[in-house]
């Protein structure tokens, strides 16, 4: 029964992926694509990864679905012209090549990994006390891989500035996105004035919870930066302009907090990232509780997106 | 089977009825204003019927709540999301 629904669900991404890729329709392919992540997340909770279904839910589907949307709606008024131009038969026997065989390879390579696959699962099982940690995942993203989870903070940073950098020079540092204008009395502000204490809650319950429990800063920062955006959105709430020295400061706490207590490792532990004993456990808190706010709003500012409006 | 296993089964199944009648109706009512609501139709009772089913499976106190609440947040989220749908659909005329 339940071989019959996987098979069901991996059915369904396939025609879904495909769909997603051949509709002519910018706004159609998006929905294609957020309709793929939701059916990703149930995949990661068939295969008991409810940690990384979270993060496919909220960042995966939600945040990069809503970014899309957005893209696909700025897109709109030159999607007939760009769709008008053909491009010349060689490059598409080129893009078709480029394509086919890059897929190709990583069939390949997935074909002929090794069964069972190599595993550092026992490992990190019998280390994890050393953490303090009782989700694994977090033991494995803040102890024994933290140099990747602090580039994954520092990247999302890059990310940022990229989108920045495309505003023009007369707007530069001003307040990111249009000023949104909703009914105060509509039922979009009425959202906007219930869902965030929910949000709130349920955002810090989902970073507390990680440290035992599926869960973590990132999926907690991705509801609450959704909080906020919708307060964004109902016009009860208005952008900063990014230029605001408390913005950039809050931008990099995080991430510079995360490199004080890693050099400080370097004397304390003998090396960069490394805590020293009994130690671990409230140093890897300070990271999170760090992070979060850093993320919840680099994530935020990710959505909110090029600053269009001078910050006056 | 247990009086407990034939509630479930019986709740989770109407559930699943009024989810599939939402879809057909998503697929089949001629406008955007008739495919809302069937569709609210699938979320209101279809997942309130599939929470009800699950209840009495839960470990906790907690853990009913939460399925509790996660019902009642779909709830508000799709009330809200169907009347801005609505309103730009009336806004914009019938169309397809």
């Amino acid at each position: 029964m339940i071989d019959t629904l996987n098979a069901g669900l991996a059915l369904l991404i396939l025609a879904l992926a495909v769909w997603t890729i051949v509709a002519r329709d910018t706004f159609a392919a998006v929905v294609g694509f957020v309709a793929y992540g939701m059916l990703l997340t149930l995949v990661w909770v068939q295969l008991h990864g409810v940690d990384v279904a979270l993060i496919e839910g909220a960042i995966g589907g939600g945040l990069t679905g809503a970014m899309l949307v957005r893209a696909a709606a700025r897109l709109r008024r030159t999607e007939a012209a760009a769709r008008a131009e053909h491009p010349a038969v060689l490059t598409r026997i080129a893009a078709v090549l480029v394509a086919g065989s890059a897929s190709a390879a990583l069939a390949v390579a997935v074909l002929t990994l090794p069964d069972p696959a190599p595993t550092l699962a026992p490992e990190t099982a019998a280390n994890l006390a050393a953490t303090g940690m009782g989700n694994p995942l977090t033991g494995v993203l803040l102890a024994f891989r933290a140099m990747d989870t602090l580039l994954e903070a520092i990247v999302v940073l890059f990310a940022l500035i990229g989108v920045w950098s495309l505003a023009p020079d007369r707007v530069w540092g001003g307040r990111p996105g249009p000023r949104h204008h909703a009914d105060p009395d509509g039922i979009l502000a009425y959202l906007a004035r219930v869902l965030p204490p929910i949000g709130l809650v349920v955002g810090v319950y989902i970073f507390w919870i990680g440290a035992d429990l599926p869960g973590g800063k990132f999926q907690g920062a991705s509801i609450i930066a959704a909080m906020w955006l919708l307060a964004v959105m109902a016009g009860l709430s208005d952008a900063p302009p990014v230029s605001r020295t408390w913005l950039r400061l809050a931008l990099i706490g995080g991430p510079v907090v995360f490199i004080a207590i890693g050099t400080a490792g370097i004397s304390a532990a003998g090396a960069f990232l490394a805590y020293p004993d009994g130690l671990a456990k409230p140093l890897i808190k300070a990271i999170e509780w760090a992070l979060m706010p850093s993320l919840a709003l680099t994530l935020a500012l990710l959505l909110a997106g090029v600053p269009e409006r001078p910050a006056r | 089977m247990s009086l407990v296993d034939l509630f479930t089964v019986a709740t989770v199944s109407a559930g699943a009825f009024f989810f599939l009648a939402g879809s057909v109706g998503l697929l089949r009512f001629p406008d955007a204003l008739t495919r809302l609501h069937a569709l609210t139709k699938a979320d209101n009772l279809g997942l309130g019927l599939v929470v009800l089913g699950l209840l009495p499976r839960v470990d906790g106190v907690l853990g009913g709540l939460k399925l509790v609440a996660i019902w009642l947040l779909a709830l508000l989220a799709s009330a809200a999301v169907s009347q801005l749908i609505a309103r730009v659909a009336r806004r914009t005329g019938p169309r397809a």
